[in-house]
C-alpha cells in the first residue's frame, strides 16, 4: 500500500487564525470562549461560544479580506470562507501549487462540514417568507452546499483530481482526512487537500443544540471556564467555529520534491454505534472498535501510542470515552498522555476532527501534549495522564485522534513521526 | 446623469466590485464587468428591489449592458 504523509497545515480557530499562533495559545492554556458577538443571543439559554477572533489580520486575528475577494465572499456562507482560509494556508505551507495539467489532475480536494450553510439557510427562509421566492439569491444554494468548499478550492488552484466532501457530524474532519488518505493509498490521487469547516454560531444553531440539551448554559459569567472535559462541573459543550485543512501526499511524491514532512497517516478506523441519535452507549464499544481498527491498519499495538487527542466535548460522554480508552490501553494507561483540546477551542463540530488531527501532528513535531484546561475536579479516577491545566513535554512519536458524531459515527486516526 | 442611472450604477459597483468609471453606457455586465450568469440574476433582483418594479425573465435577458438596465427601468417607472 502507498504511504501517505502530511506536508501542509492550515487553521482558523477560536484561538487564532494561523497554525503557529493557535498552537502557541493552545499550549499556553488560553481559552477561545467569550460572549456571543455575532448576533444578539441574550434571549437564548446559551449566551457564549468560541468565536473566531475577527480583526485586521495582525496578532492572529482573522481578516476575511485576506482569504477571499469581497465580491466572492458575499456569495458564500462563513463555513466556506473559513474552509478556504485554512486550505490556502495549507497549500501555501506545502508549496504544492502545480500548473501543469497532469499534476493538477492528480491533486484532489476533500473538505467536509457537519452542517454547512446553516445561517444562510435560516436567513434565506426568512427572505422567502417575507419577500417571496423572487428575492431568493441565486447564490443561496452554491453558498450553502457542503461540498462547495472543495469546489471553491479546486477552482482557485485548478486541482482537477477527486472532488469530494464528508458529512458525518462531529466526525467529519477525521473522516475527511482518513478517506482522503485512502484515495491516495489506492492511487486515485497523489495529493489531497483534506479537512473540515463549520460556522454554527448563529441563532438557529445555538437554539437547536440547546434543544438537544448539548450546550453548556451555566457559565455566562465566565465563558472561558465553560468547556471543561472530564471535570465534575462540566454542563455541556461550548460551540466553536473555524476550519482545519491538511495537505496529504504520497510519500515518494513528497520526498521527490523535497517537501517538508510533518507526519505519516498510519491508520484509520471507522465504526457505527447503532444505538442512539445523539448519545453514545454506556460502554461506547463502537468507539473502542474504531480505535482498534485504526491501530490494526497501522500495524501497531495500543502500547505504541504516546498521546491521544480525545473527542472530549465537556459532556457526560467524556467519562464514557475515557472508559473505552482505558479498556483499549490496559496496562499502558499509566504511561499514556491524553487531552481534550476542546477545553480551549470549544467544539468545532465538522471541523473538530481536522483541527485536532493538526494539534496531534504538532504534538509529534514539538514533543509536547497540549493541555486540558479547566480540569479542576476530575469526574472520574484514571491512570491516564489527562494533561490537566498544563502542556506536558516528553517524547511523542505515535498519536491517536478520536472523533465521534451524532448518529453514532466514530472515526479514529493514527499518525506517526516519519 | 439621471437619478436612476446613479442608483443603477451604485448597485452595479457594489455587486460586481468594479470601479465606477468602468460602468459606462455600453459596458456589458458579462463581457466588460466580470459578471457571470448568476451575477446578472442577482443584479436584476437588486434593480427590482431598489426601484419597486418587476422585471420578467424574458425582459431580464435583454438587459446586457448598464445602458440597457437604465433604459428599461426608466421605461418601467
Amino acid at each position: 500500500m502507498r504511504r501517505v504523509v502530511v506536508t501542509g497545515l492550515g487553521l482558523v480557530t477560536p484561538l487564532a487564525c494561523g497554525v503557529e499562533k493557535t498552537w502557541e495559545r493552545l499550549l499556553a492554556g488560553q481559552s477561545g470562549a467569550g460572549p456571543i458577538t455575532r448576533f444578539d443571543a441574550s434571549h437564548l439559554a446559551t449566551t457564549y461560544a468560541c468565536e473566531v477572533p475577527l480583526g485586521d489580520g495582525s496578532d492572529g486575528t482573522f481578516n476575511p479580506d485576506e482569504w477571499m475577494e469581497p465580491k466572492e465572499r458575499r456569495k458564500v456562507d462563513d463555513f466556506i470562507l473559513y474552509g478556504m482560509a485554512a486550505a490556502v494556508q495549507a497549500v501555501a505551507d506545502s508549496g504544492w501549487m502545480p500548473t501543469d495539467r497532469d499534476a493538477q489532475e492528480r491533486t484532489g480536494v476533500l473538505i467536509g462540514s457537519g452542517i454547512g450553510g446553516l445561517s444562510s439557510i435560516a436567513d434565506t427562509s426568512i427572505t422567502l417568507k417575507e419577500k417571496g421566492p423572487r428575492r431568493v439569491s441565486p447564490f443561496f444554494v452554491p453558498g450553502a452546499l457542503i461540498n462547495l468548499i472543495s469546489g471553491q478550492v479546486s477552482i482557485r488552484y485548478g486541482f482537477r483530481g477527486p472532488n469530494h466532501a464528508v458529512v458525518t457530524a462531529c466526525s467529519t474532519g477525521a473522516h475527511a482526512i482518513g478517506d482522503a488518505a485512502r484515495l491516495i493509498q489506492w492511487g486515485d490521487a497523489d495529493v489531497m487537500v483534506a479537512g473540515g469547516a463549520e460556522s454554527p454560531i448563529c441563532e438557529i444553531g445555538i437554539a437547536g443544540f440547546n434543544a438537544c440539551k448539548a450546550l453548556s448554559t451555566k457559565r455566562g459569567h465566565e465563558p472561558e471556564k465553560a468547556s471543561r472535559p472530564w471535570d465534575s462541573d462540566s454542563d455541556g459543550f461550548v460551540m466553536g467555529e473555524g476550519a482545519g485543512v491538511v495537505v496529504l501526499e504520497e510519500y515518494e511524491h513528497a520526498k521527490a520534491r523535497g517537501a517538508k514532512i510533518y507526519a505519516e497517516i498510519l491508520g484509520y478506523g471507522l465504526s457505527g454505534d447503532a444505538y442512539h441519535i445523539t448519545a453514545p452507549p454506556p460502554d461506547h464499544e463502537g468507539a473502542e472498535r474504531a480505535m482498534r481498527a485504526a491501530l490494526k491498519r497501522a500495524g501497531l499495538q495500543p502500547s505504541d501510542v504516546d498521546y491521544v487527542n480525545a473527542h472530549g466535548t465537556s459532556t457526560m460522554a467524556d467519562t464514557i470515552e475515557l472508559g473505552a480508552v482505558e479498556r483499549l490501553m490496559g496496562n499502558h494507561a499509566g504511561s499514556l498522555r491524553m487531552s481534550s483540546t476542546k477545553s480551549a477551542t470549544g467544539h468545532l463540530l465538522g471541523a473538530a476532527g481536522a483541527i485536532e488531527a493538526i494539534f496531534s501532528i504538532l504534538a509529534i513535531r514539538d514533543n509536547v501534549a497540549p493541555p486540558t484546561i479547566n480540569l479542576d475536579n476530575p469526574a472520574a479516577e484514571t491512570a491516564i495522564n489527562l494533561c490537566a491545566n498544563a502542556a506536558q513535554a516528553g517524547e511523542i512519536n505515535i498519536v491517536q485522534s478520536n472523533s465521534f458524531g451524532f448518529g453514532g459515527t466514530n472515526a479514529c486516526l493514527i499518525m506517526g513521526r516519519v | 446623469m439621471s437619478d436612476i442611472a446613479e442608483r443603477v450604477k451604485k448597485i452595479v459597483v457594489e455587486h460586481l466590485s468594479v470601479e465606477e468609471d468602468k460602468v459606462t453606457e455600453n459596458a456589458s455586465f458579462i463581457d466588460d464587468l466580470g459578471a457571470d450568469s448568476l451575477d446578472t440574476v442577482e443584479l436584476v433582483m437588486a434593480f427590482e428591489e431598489e426601484f419597486g418594479i418587476e422585471i420578467p425573465d424574458d425582459a431580464a435577458e435583454t438587459i446586457q449592458t448598464f445602458g440597457d438596465a437604465v433604459k428599461f427601468i426608466e421605461g418601467a417607472q
